[in-house]
C-alpha cells in the first residue's frame, strides 16, 4: 500500500542523507522525497511517499523516529490529508495543437508560465493522479521535458505536526 | 580561561570521569595528543592497530557499566576503526570514539588522509557528528556520552577538523543535556504491564527468554526475581549469557542455532513467550514462517520500539528500560491473588525434562588420544570456579565456550554476536583486563581468529595484560569448515588454515609465554599453570580435534524443532 510520512527534523547538514540512507541501507522503496526549512529554520519538513505492508510501513516510522535528528513522524496516510505535487513540463506546441494545448491547461487548472514559437511550459499543481491524467490527456508525443516536485502532504483539520 | 579544541576534548572526557583512551596517533589529532600529553587523569593506552582500540573500548563498555572512549586520526585511522564501530553498533555497546578529521578549509578537497567520516558511519553509529566550530566541542561531546549510555545504547562518533582543535575558546562543560529530538522511553505503559501479567498467570506453557537487553540495562536480579516468583523455565540467547544463572534449574540454556534442545523445543511449543530484551534475531529463532506455525501469545518488553514486531508479531508490545519495566510487572505480580496454575505448570515442567532427556543436554565424547575443544571450556569453567570473564571470538571456539562455560553472572562473558567480528577476542579482553585489573580474564579463540589481532600481543606486553589466551587451534577456519562439510558436499574449500605460525614462538617474542598442548592429559595441567601466573600473559595453544563440530546445530533457514543433536544420530 501507498503511504505519505510527513516527518520534521532538526535542519542539519546530513539530516537528509540520514533519512535516505536509511531507506536504502534497509531495502524501504521511496517514490518520492520533498524538504525544505519551516517557518522555523531550525526545523526540516519532509514528506517521503513510500510502499510495503503494514509491518514494513510500521517499521520505516519506528527506523525513523529512532534517528535522533528526528523531531517527529506522522503517517498521513493514517487520516484525512491532503496531498499537492508541482509539475512543470514543456510541450511541443505547434499549429493547431497550441489551442488544444491551451484549452487542456485551462481544464487542468494549470498556467502557461513560457510561450515560445515551438513550445508551452507548464505548471501544473494537484494530487499524483491528477498530473499523471494531464500527461496522458496530453499525449507523451508531445512532451519534451517534465520535472515533478514528489508529493507535500499536510494533514486537515486538527492533525497538526508540530515539535 | 581560553583553552583550544584539543584541550578542551581531553577536559571534557575528564568531566565524563574517563579511565582510559584508547588510541593511536596521527596527524589530525597531533594537537589532542598534545593536550593528552599534559594531562595525566585520563590514561591512553596505545593500540598496534585501530580496530582493536575499538574492540578494547568495547570490552571495558561491556564489561562494566561505563562507556567505551577511542581516539583515531582521520582517513585510515578511522577506516580501521570501522568494523570496530560496526561491533559495538551491532550488539547495543555503549560507546564515543573521537576521530580527526583534516582541516575544515580542506574538507572536500580529498586532501590528504580524508575521508567522510560522518558518510562512511551513519549507517553503523548511534549518530555521530562533524565539529565545525571549536565553540562546539563541549556540547557535543557532552551530546555524545549521554546518546551514546542512555536508551538503547550505541556508539557515536565525533569527528574533530584539525583546525577546530587548535583554536582557542572558553571552556564551559554543560550540566545537562537536552536534545528536543530525543526522548528515549524510561518506565513502560502500566496498564501493558497489567495485561502482561494477566497472561504471565494464566499461560499453561510459559517461556521467558531473555537477551542482551538485560545485561544492558542492569536488570539480572529483576529477571531473576521473576523467574523465580512465576517458577517459569529461563532461556538467554548468546548476548544475554549470564543474565540468568546458569546454574539454577529452573535455566534450560542458550536457544537458537546452537542452542540446547530443550531451550529451543520450549521456545517453540510455548503457549505465552516473554522476550525481555531480545530481539529474535534470525541465529535465534531460524525460520519465521515455522517458528509462527505455533499460536502462542508475545509479551515484548524492548526500549527500542523498533526491534517490538520487526521480524514476529507481537500481542503485549511494552517500552520502556527493563530495569523499570520488570521492578512494576514484580510488584503487579506480587499483589495479585492469582498464582500460575500448579498442574498446568508441573505438566510443562515434565514436558521440558522429557526433551532434556532426548537432546541429552549438551554433551560430547570425550577422548584420551585428542582434545576436544569442549574439554579445554569445561576445564577453564573448572579451575575459575566460573567466575573469570571470559571474551571470545568469532567460530566454532565461540559457541563451545558459550555452551560450555556457565556464566552466572551478567557481564562476565564478552563476545561479538550482531557482527561476528574475528579479531574481538584480544583486544576486547585488553579492555576488560584494565577495568578489573587482579581478576581473570580468559580470551577463548582460535588460530584463524586471533591472527586477524594477534599484533595486541604487543600493547598487552606493554600495559603488562596478564591475559589466558587460549586457542583451541583445529587448524581449520571450523565454523567455515563445519558449513562444508554438512551444506557443501565436504568441499573444504578455503578453510584450511596452511602454514600457520609457531604460536609459541610467537607469544615468546612478544615477550610473552607459551604453552603448546597435545595431549588430553595435558589440558588441565597447562591452564593451572597460565592461572597461576599472575602477572604473565600466557598463549596456549590447544591443538584440538580438526573434525570437531557444534552441536545441536539448528541448519541456517530451518525451524527450531529441525535440529540437528549430534553426529551419532
Ligand atoms: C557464529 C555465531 C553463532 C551464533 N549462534 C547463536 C545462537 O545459537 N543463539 C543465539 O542466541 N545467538 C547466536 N548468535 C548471536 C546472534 O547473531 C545475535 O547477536 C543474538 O542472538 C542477539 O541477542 P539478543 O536477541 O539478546 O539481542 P541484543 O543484540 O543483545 O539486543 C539487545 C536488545 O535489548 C534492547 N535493550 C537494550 N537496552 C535495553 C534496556 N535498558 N531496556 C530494555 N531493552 C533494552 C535492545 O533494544 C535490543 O533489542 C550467534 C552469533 C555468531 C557470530
Ligand atoms: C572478520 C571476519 N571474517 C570472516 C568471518 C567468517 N567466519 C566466521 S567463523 C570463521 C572461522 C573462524 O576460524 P577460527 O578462528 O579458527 O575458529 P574455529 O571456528 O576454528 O573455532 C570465519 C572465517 C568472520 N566471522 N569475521
Ligand atoms: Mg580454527
Amino acid at each position: 500500500m501507498r503511504h505519505i510520512i510527513s516527518l520534521l527534523m532538526e535542519n542539519e547538514a546530513g539530516a537528509l542523507s540520514r533519512v535516505a540512507g536509511l531507506f536504502s541501507a534497509r531495502g524501504y522503496n521511496i517514490e518520492s522525497l520533498t524538504v525544505a526549512p519551516t517557518e522555523d529554520a531550525s526545523l526540516s519538513r519532509m514528506t517521503i511517499v513510500t510502499s510495503g505492508s503494514d509491518a514494513i510501513i510500521e517499521q520505516i516510522t519506528k527506523q525513523l523516529n529512532k534517528l535522533v535528528d528526528v523531531v517527529s513522524v506522522m503517517d498521513l496516510s493514517e487520516g484525512e490529508h491532503i496531498e499537492r505535487e508541482l509539475m512543470l513540463v514543456k510541450l511541443r506546441a505547434e499549429g493547431d495543437a497550441r489551442d488544444e494545448l491551451k484549452r487542456m491547461t485551462d481544464i487542468f487548472r494549470g498556467r502557461i508560465l513560457d510561450v515560445t514559437d515551438h513550445t508551452y511550459t507548464i505548471e501544473l499543481t494537484g494530487s499524483r493522479v491528477k498530473l499523471d491524467s494531464f500527461i496522458d490527456a496530453i499525449g507523451r508525443d508531445l512532451i519534451l521535458e517534465t520535472v515533478r516536485t514528489g508529493a507535500s502532504g499536510i494533514g486537515r483539520g486538527n492533525r497538526i505536526l508540530s515539535l | 580561561m581560553e583553552m583550544t579544541g584539543a584541550e578542551i576534548t581531553i577536559r571534557c572526557l575528564q568531566e565524563e570521569g574517563v579511565e582510559f583512551l584508547f588510541g593511536y596517533p596521527g596527524g589530525a589529532v597531533l594537537h589532542i595528543y598534545d593536550a593528552l600529553f599534559q594531562q595525566d587523569k585520563v590514561k591512553h593506552i596505545l593500540v598496534r592497530h585501530e580496530q582493536a582500540a575499538v574492540h578494547a573500548a568495547d570490552g571495558y563498555a561491556r564489561s562494566s557499566d561505563k562507556v567505551g572512549v577511542a581516539l583515531v586520526t582521520s582517513g585510515p585511522g578511522l577506516t580501521n576503526a570501522v568494523t570496530g564501530i560496526a561491533t559495538a553498533y551491532m550488539d547495543s555497546i555503549p560507546m564515543v570514539v573521537i576521530s580527526g578529521q583534516v582541516p575544515t578549509y580542506a574538507i572536500g578537497e580529498d586532501a590528504f588522509q580524508e575521508v567522510d567520516a560522518v558518510g562512511i558511519t551513519r549507517p553503523c553509529v548511534k549518530h555521530n557528528f562533524l565539529v565545525k566550530d571549536v565553540k562546539d566541542i563541549a556540547s557535543t561531546i557532552k551530546k555524545a556520552f549521554y546518546l551514546a549510555k542512555s536508551g538503547r545504547p550505541g556508539p557515536v562518533l565525533v569527528d574533530i577538523p584539525k583546525d577546530v582543535s587548535a583554536h582557542k575558546t572558553e571552556f564551559v562543560y554543560p550540566a545537562t543535556v537536552n536534545i528536543r529530538s530525543y526522548h528515549p522511553q524510561g518506565r513502560g505503559d502500566s496498564q501493558q504491564i497489567r495485561q502482561a501479567a494477566q497472561l504471565l498467570l494464566e499461560a499453561k506453557r510459559p517461556m521467558i527468554y531473555a537477551g542482551g537487553g538485560v545485561v544492558l540495562s542492569g536488570a539480572a536480579a529483576q529477571l531473576t526475581d521473576l523467574v523465580r516468583l512465576l517458577g517459569f523455565p529461563c532461556t538467554n540467547t548468546l548476548m544475554g549469557l549470564g543474565g540468568y544463572p546458569a546454574n539454577d534449574k529452573q535455566y534450560v540454556g542458550m536457544l537458537g542455532m546452537h542452542g540446547t534442545y530443550e531451550a529451543n523445543m520450549s521456545m517453540q511449543h510455548c503457549d505465552v513467550l516473554v522476550a525481555i530484551g531480545a530481539r529474535f534475531d534470525d541465529r535465534v529463532i531460524g525460520n519465521v514462517e515455522h517458528f509462527a506455525q505455533v499460536p502462542r501469545k508475545i509479551i515484548h518488553i524492548d526500549i527500542d520500539p523498533s526491534s517490538i514486531a520487526k521480524r514476529v508479531k507481537v500481542d503485549v508490545p511494552i517500552v520502556g528500560d527493563l530495569k523499570l519495566v520488570l521492578d512494576e510487572l514484580l510488584s503487579v505480580l506480587r499483589s495479585s491473588r492469582q498464582k500460575p496454575d500448579a498442574g498446568e505448570m508441573s505438566a510443562w515442567w515434565s514436558q521440558i525434562e522429557e526433551w532434556r532427556g532426548i537432546g541429552g543436554g549438551l554433551h560430547y565424547r570425550n577422548s584420551t588420544e585428542i582434545i576436544k575443544p569442549q574439554f579445554v571450556i569445561e576445564t577453564l569453567h573448572k579451575l575459575t570456579g566460573g567466575d573469570a570473564f571470559v571474551t571470545s571470538d568469532v567460530g566454532q571456539h565461540q559457541m563451545w565456550a558459550a555452551q560450555y562455560y556457565k556464566f552466572n553472572h551478567p557481564r562476565r562473558w564478552i563476545n561479538s554476536g550482531g557482527l561476528g567480528t574475528m579479531g574481538f577476542g584480544l583486544p576486547a579482553a585488553m579492555g576488560v583486563q584494565l577495568k578489573h585489573p587482579g581478576e581473570t580474564v580468559a580470551c577463548v579463540t582460535g588460530e584463524g581468529s586471533i591472527q586477524m589481532n594477534i599484533q595486541e600481543l604487543s600493547t598487552c606486553k606493554q600495559y603488562h595484560l596478564p591475559i589466558k589466551v587460549l586457542s583451541l587451534n583445529n587448524g581449520y577456519l571450523g565454523m567455515v569448515r563445519q558449513w562444508q562439510e554438512f551444506f557443501h558436499g565436504n568441499r573444504f574449500s578455503e578453510s584450511y588454515m596452511d602454514a600457520l605460525p609457531d604460536f609459541v614462538k610467537v607469544a615468546e617474542a612478544y615477550g610473552h609465554i607459551g604453552i603448546r598442548i597435545d595431549k588430553p592429559c595435558d589440558v588441565e595441567p597447562a591452564i593451572i599453570e597460565a592461572l597461576s601466573r599472575k602477572n604473565d600473559l600466557v598463549f596456549m595453544d590447544f591443538r584440538t580435534d580438526p573434525t570437531e563440530n557444534v552441536f545441536p546445530m539448528v541448519p541456517g533457514g530451518k525451524g527450531l524443532s529441525e535440529v540437528v543433536l549430534s553426529e551419532d544420530l
